[in-house]
């Protein structure tokens, strides 16, 4: 978190806080990521158990996997996106409701991993925006974790507004404060 | 099983003496009457595989390959189906797990199984123009239309060849060992004399 966003003065009466709307914003987003679990090949494997207690991904606000793209913020792209699949992973995208964020988990959603064939989408930053990049094959949750962290990091710094730029498209949410 | 009783009554079907189970090369018009024979008389009542191929240097291009198994006996027979035309008679009617198999030998080789109850592609998209798995497709695709337009007219994606030798994310530092395939080098698919 950016520090001088808060300003708690322990001299000022009655617990107060001063800070802005957007910083205020920003945190609770940041720490109520609710992921839309788009596992499509091995990768979603280790995406489950990052779930589970061990890794226990509840300690960041994410444990409320969503399968259902209206009440999800992040879609978490686990897998090898198909040409088939690649309009599907693009339809549940338009579906979210923005704010929303894209992790591209593992080399398969990065850039196609292994698969130099007819039938895979090179990548599914392609088709929709990606914030996040986790690399290897598959990520251990562990990396997942990481990426998830940089994400919070990411939207903590967002200036009041989502802008996002895409195929030279800007993509813009106003926060309404 | 019973192989005279096979090879009396269908006098095209030719004994391939298969080293691991008995094979046969059935003719495509008798396939159905074999493959029914099989199961009624000889307890031949589970199909456990069809596939197709493609067989290069033959007059025909394709064929299909099917793997009976007797629950009773617990043994396996193996019929190979010459495609005349790419068409081959769909034995659905008579083993209902055919079905999806048939789908995708039509799928990656454009194989037509006559009388198949729904013959729609099974692992590519209805549209796509091409069958993969032929000897002539390059496996990093050809650039066809993505499979939806709505899609495709947001993000200006199409269907594009994969990058091959020396292609972005693919490694120049040439081969880890001699017996593995990579993508900078392709002689791995040229067909090989069998060792
Ligand atoms: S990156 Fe590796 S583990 Fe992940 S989906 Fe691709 S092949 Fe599977």
């Amino acid at each position: 978190m950016v520090k001088s966003d808060f300003g708690y003065n322990s001299k000022v009466e009655g617990e107060v806080i001063v800070t802005r709307a957007d910083a205020v914003v920003n945190w609770v987003r940041s720490n109520s990521v609710w992921p839309m679990p788009m596992g499509l090949a091995c990768c979603a494997i280790e995406l489950m158990a990052a779930g589970g207690s061990r890794f226990d991904i509840s300690r960041f606000g994410m444990e409320v996997m969503r399968f259902s793209p209206r009440q999800a913020d992040c879609m978490i792209v686990a897998g090898t996106v198909t040409y088939k699949m690649a309009e599907v992973v693009r339809r549940i995208y338009d579906q979210m409701a923005e704010p929303k964020w894209v992790v591209a988990m593992g080399a398969c959603a990065s850039t196609g991993g292994m698969y130099r064939s007819y039938a895979t989408l090179q990548g599914v930053d392609n088709i929709v925006p990606v914030d996040i990049y986790i690399s290897g094959c598959p990520p251990r949750p562990e990396a997942l974790l990481d990426g998830m962290m940089l994400l919070q990091e990411k939207i903590r710094n967002e200036g009041g507004s989502l802008r996002r730029t895409f195929r030279g498209r800007t993509v813009e949410t106003k926060i309404v404060s | 099983m019973d192989a005279a009783a096979l090879t009396s009554r269908f006098p095209a079907t030719q004994d391939l003496a298969g080293k691991d189970m008995p094979t046969y090369r059935v003719a495509g018009s008798d396939l159905l009457a074999v493959v029914s024979a099989l199961r009624d008389e000889q307890g031949f009542d589970l199909l456990a595989d069809l596939c197709g191929l493609e067989l290069q240097g033959r007059p025909v291009r394709f064929g299909v390959v099917i793997h009976l198994l007797s629950t009773t006996h617990k043994e396996y027979v193996r019929l190979h189906v010459d495609a005349a035309n790419d068409r081959v008679p769909s034995v659905s009617s008579l083993h209902p797990g055919a079905n999806w198999h048939e789908r995708e030998a039509f799928d990656m080789f454009g194989i037509v199984f006559e009388g198949h109850p729904d013959p729609r592609r099974i692992l590519m998209w209805d549209a796509y123009p091409y069958h993969p798995l032929r000897k002539d497709f390059p496996l990093a695709g050809i650039e066809v239309p993505f499979p939806a337009a709505d899609v495709a007219e947001v993000t200006g994606q199409k269907v594009e060849p994969a990058p091959m030798m020396g292609g972005p994310f693919v490694s120049h530092g040439g081969k880890l060992s001699e017996g593995e395939p990579s993508a900078l080098d392709q002689s791995w698919t040229e067909e090989k004399p069998k060792a």
